[in-house]
């Protein structure tokens, strides 16, 4: 199972430039071409990168991320949240590299095949780096007006935050 | 985003008072912005990388070929654009990319629709309807099989690292669904305003 990812990106480019050069494409020519463009847009999203980024470490460097922690226990307990996988809600949605970490530490602390860790593993494979997504795609579109998005995207995390819990204990607790 | 921007700014000066890491913070604010740039820098070379791909898939008619493919679900999703038009190739492409678990892929494809998508409907400073369906299907995670969280789980001595798998996708598709069913129904609240 596990070889279909090393295996996906090779065989993706290989097939991309063999069908295009066997389509009477100027494969390297075009390439460059397609290539050039990708500077221009890199360079369009770094302030909206600079701006999460900036914002999303002081916000993990102040603590913040315990307070709301004990914050929240009382509503992720009414939603069937381990209070254990809160702090891996909170950062979800904003860093994708500190979940990682705390994903990490949760499976090390609790073991991966436990009740926490199982629910902890369903909310980082289901679930994306929601503001990341929204700053780099808008702020690449020059997008101001974000209008329903976040919104949007929110109760699609929360969906499977919840779904989650509610999935592993239907699943796994028996 | 505005708001968030400064809610979140605030929070972390108030927090780092309540907790006494003002250092912190204060080191925070000063190192963060390099790490977006060495972040950039690393994603410009996939950025590239797949602009490039992309241009010779799109000449010799690929991705046309692979949105036509897609189309019965993407024209469905994404009423206001056109279904042969370039923002659609990319997003197709962008769409089979997230499925691969192709994470790294996925963003430099979407971020092409994107500029694709505000080319085609001339949208000034606000979203429109597509963009926002667009990004939401971006925020929820749509890949089959999610390679990183197994192998860290691997790592961690599980016995059976994919034995959530069933699990992760009803999740997903549930997050998916509430997202998009949230994004058709408040496009009527936000018009837009600019």
């Amino acid at each position: 199972m596990m070889n279909i990812g090393t295996y996906a990106v090779p065989v993706i480019v290989c097939f991309i430039l063999v069908y295009g050069y066997l389509h009477g494409v100027r494969v390297f020519d075009v390439f460059l071409e397609g290539a050039k463009e990708g500077i221009q847009v890199s360079m369009s999203i770094l302030p909206a990168l600079i701006a999460l980024v900036t914002a999303v470490g002081m916000f993990k460097a102040s603590g913040g991320l315990d307070v709301l922690s004990y914050a929240l226990a009382p509503v992720a307990n009414l939603l069937g949240i381990p209070q254990e996988v809160i702090p891996l809600v909170l950062l979800r949605p904003i860093s994708g590299s500190g979940a990682m970490v705390i994903f990490t530490d949760i499976i090390k602390t609790y073991g991966s095949d436990s009740f926490i860790g199982r629910v902890a593993s369903v909310m980082q494979g289901s679930t994306e780096t929601t503001f990341y997504t929204v700053a780099l795609y808008y702020g690449a579109a020059k997008i101001k007006n974000t209008r329903h998005t976040i919104p949007a995207a929110l109760c699609g995390d929360l969906t499977g935050f919840v779904m989650s819990a509610l999935l592993v204990r239907l699943m796994f607790l028996n | 985003m505005n708001l968030l921007f400064a809610l979140i700014i605030l929070f972390s000066l108030l927090f780092a008072i309540i907790n006494g890491r003002m250092p912190q913070l204060s080191e925070a604010a000063m190192s963060e912005s390099a790490n977006a740039v060495s972040l950039v820098l690393s994603l410009m070379g996939m950025m590239c990388l797949w602009s490039g791909l992309m241009k010779v898939a799109q000449q010799s008619r690929l991705t046309e070929k692979l949105s036509l493919l897609l189309s019965p679900i993407t024209k469905r999703l994404f009423k206001d654009l056109n279904p042969k038009g370039k923002a659609m190739e990319a997003i197709s492409m962008n769409i089979v990319a997230n499925l691969l678990g192709l994470g790294n892929a996925a963003t430099p494809l979407g971020i092409k629709a994107m500029c694709e998508m505000s080319k085609e409907t001339k949208a000034g400073s606000a979203a429109s309807n597509s963009m926002v369906m667009f990004v939401v299907l971006n925020t929820a995670a749509i890949q089959l099989i999610p390679t990183t969280t197994a192998m860290l789980r691997m790592n961690e001595g599980s016995t059976a690292p994919l034995d959530i798998l069933p699990a992760v996708w009803i999740c997903s598709i549930a997050s998916v669904t509430v997202g998009l069913i949230m994004a058709r129904f408040l496009s009527r609240f936000w018009r837009d305003r600019l």
